[in-house]
């Protein structure tokens, strides 16, 4: 059971990375230039799942938006991992109020929401790729805090660590030969549970136009561009949908089995 | 007369949480000469581990003072230990515990030689040097030499230890704290793992400090004994003077407890 959470959430990870890939050479159709007259088909074929109210072609657009899913979550986590779990380990190894100051820190970040960043930002700097990845990175930067503090305490205590003080291994040693390769298992676990989230918010961020600018395609603003159109061609949304509801599900099942896979008490268990 | 390497005086220390607190040594002294092997016996929760954490400045204590080589070290930060890290290592409870899941066991070894505060941070700058030390130690404790590239998972429990009791070695230390060395292993490798740490500790003429709840490991390896209860020093003596006369009730009843085995 938990191999085939981990299988599934791998193959809709790996299909998500090959259609970037693909995209970035190929697509079945130009995926920005208007072709007034193909406005609207239906699923068929050349157009597998039909075309848009400009006549572009649905897979190709769909296609290039998963570049974009991927660049603003590999941004956002890398930025949440690279600035909370640095963040964490100080607080985990820290006296009470480094600690103190640290997370009540990462409480006050984590009280405003990704929505709410992404407007400040897009207010100062107007609305782009850069500001929503921003928006989503530093909103995420808490969660990686929390996990690197909760493991970097349990490593902390445990007899290795004290044997590395009493050779003399210093704060920063310990840190990084003895916390990091403990804790990676969980930042690993953590990033790709964030990598759903900040997927779910880039498509929240398009949609309301707070995000990557047109013409490049997303699936937040394909969804935004079907709403209109909802009544009378509902699959003009579904296929942004699924897109999105796939990609977190994959990256959410990966996150899942990878848990359990670390998790040797539960790999005992079973 | 020279002044003892270890002089331990009234060393008292509280834990507390919240509002209750425990009182896990209460003003214990006591003084440890080089090359003695002192047995600290007790049950558990008797404070036994609190006190050799306080000598080996791994904890602060509540009150009280431990001199080492002539210098007080429960104020001192961290820094201001190089001589204390140079001359003491520990040898912890549980090898599965105290040696890092995710390091080589060559890395493990070699860790102590790593440190700036070990020998003025000599062997820190000279991968060779610790190189050499690595095929010594592991020689000196009887494990192959290519255990330096494989993990502590691979090996059994007595053979963690080993690399466990390696690592302390490895920065020639004059004083080495065990703590229940013995107790997490098996029966059956206990006796070798207790003869290895005789025989280096005689072969080096190391100052030992053993923490046991055994006390014919104790008659078998120490010279003095020190015997601790509820945190406090009930007697501590030399080892054959304690056995045949105890002063006080407790070690009487400690070594009645006894299992007569006849030991090597």
């Amino acid at each position: 059971m938990k191999r085939f959470t981990l299988v599934v959430g791998l193959v809709l990870v790996c299909s998500v990375v090959l259609t970037a890939l693909v995209s970035l050479v190929w697509t079945p159709f130009d995926p920005i230039r208007v072709v007034a007259a193909d406005a609207l088909l239906k699923p068929g074929w050349p157009h597998l799942l039909g075309t848009d109210a400009f006549g572009i072609d649905i897979v190709s657009r769909l296609m290039i938006g998963a570049q974009t899913t991927l660049q603003v979550g590999i941004i956002a986590v890398s930025i949440a991992a690279v600035v909370g779990v640095p963040l964490g380990v100080l607080a985990g190894q820290g006296s009470g109020w480094v600690s103190e100051v640290v997370m009540r820190a990462s409480d006050v970040v984590y009280a405003f929401p990704a929505l709410l960043l992404a407007i400040l930002f897009a207010a100062a700097f107007g609305g782009s790729t850069w500001t929503a990845m921003a928006a989503i990175g530093i909103a995420t930067i808490p969660a990686f805090a929390r996990v690197a503090r909760a493991g970097t305490l349990h490593v902390m205590a445990s007899d290795y660590v004290l044997a590395a003080r009493s050779c003399g291994t210093s704060r920063m040693g310990i840190a990084v030969r003895h916390v990091m390769p403990n804790i990676a298992p969980l930042i690993g676990v953590q990033a790709s549970v964030a990598f759903a989230t900040a997927i779910l918010a880039e498509a929240g961020l398009s949609f309301l136009g707070l995000g990557t600018r047109p013409p490049t395609p997303t699936w937040g603003r394909m969804l935004r561009d079907a709403q209109n159109l909802l009544f009378g061609d509902p699959l003009q949304s579904l296929w942004p949908g699924l897109a999105i509801a796939l990609a977190v599900l994959g990256f959410n099942l990966l996150g899942d089995g990878l848990r359990d896979y670390l998790d040797p008490q539960l790999r005992e268990v079973s | 007369m020279t002044e003892p390497l270890y002089t331990v005086r009234d060393l008292t220390r509280i834990y507390r949480r919240g509002p209750a607190s425990v009182t896990a040594l209460d003003a214990v002294s006591l003084e440890v000469a080089r090359g003695d092997r002192l047995g600290i016996v007790g049950e558990s929760g008797s404070g036994k581990s609190t006190l050799i954490r306080l000598m080996a400045g791994l904890d602060r204590p509540t009150s009280g003072t431990v001199r080492f080589a002539g210098r007080e070290i429960q104020r001192l930060p961290e820094r201001d230990l190089a001589f204390l890290r140079s001359e003491v290592q520990m040898v912890f409870q549980d090898p599965r515990g105290s040696l890092d899941p995710r390091m080589r066991v060559g890395e493990i070894i070699t860790e102590p030689l790593r440190s700036a505060l070990i020998d003025e941070g000599r062997y820190r700058r000279d991968p060779a040097a610790r190189e050499r030390r690595l095929r010594e130690v592991l020689n000196a404790v009887d494990l192959p030499a290519d255990s330096a590239g494989r993990y502590p998972h691979e090996f059994s429990g007595g053979q963690r230890q080993r690399i466990a009791i390696a690592r302390a070695l490895a920065p020639e230390p004059s004083v080495l704290i065990a703590d229940e060395p013995v107790s997490a292993l098996d029966v059956s490798v206990r006796a070798q793992v207790l003869n290895l740490l005789n025989d280096l500790v005689r072969d080096i003429g190391l100052t030992l400090v053993f923490v046991t709840h055994d006390l014919s490991v104790v008659r078998h390896l120490c010279t003095r004994v020190a015997v601790l209860r509820n945190g406090k020093l009930l007697e501590e003596g030399p080892t054959p003077q304690v056995f045949s006369q105890p002063a006080s009730d407790y070690t009487a009843q400690l070594l009645a407890a006894v299992p007569k085995v006849r030991l090597g």
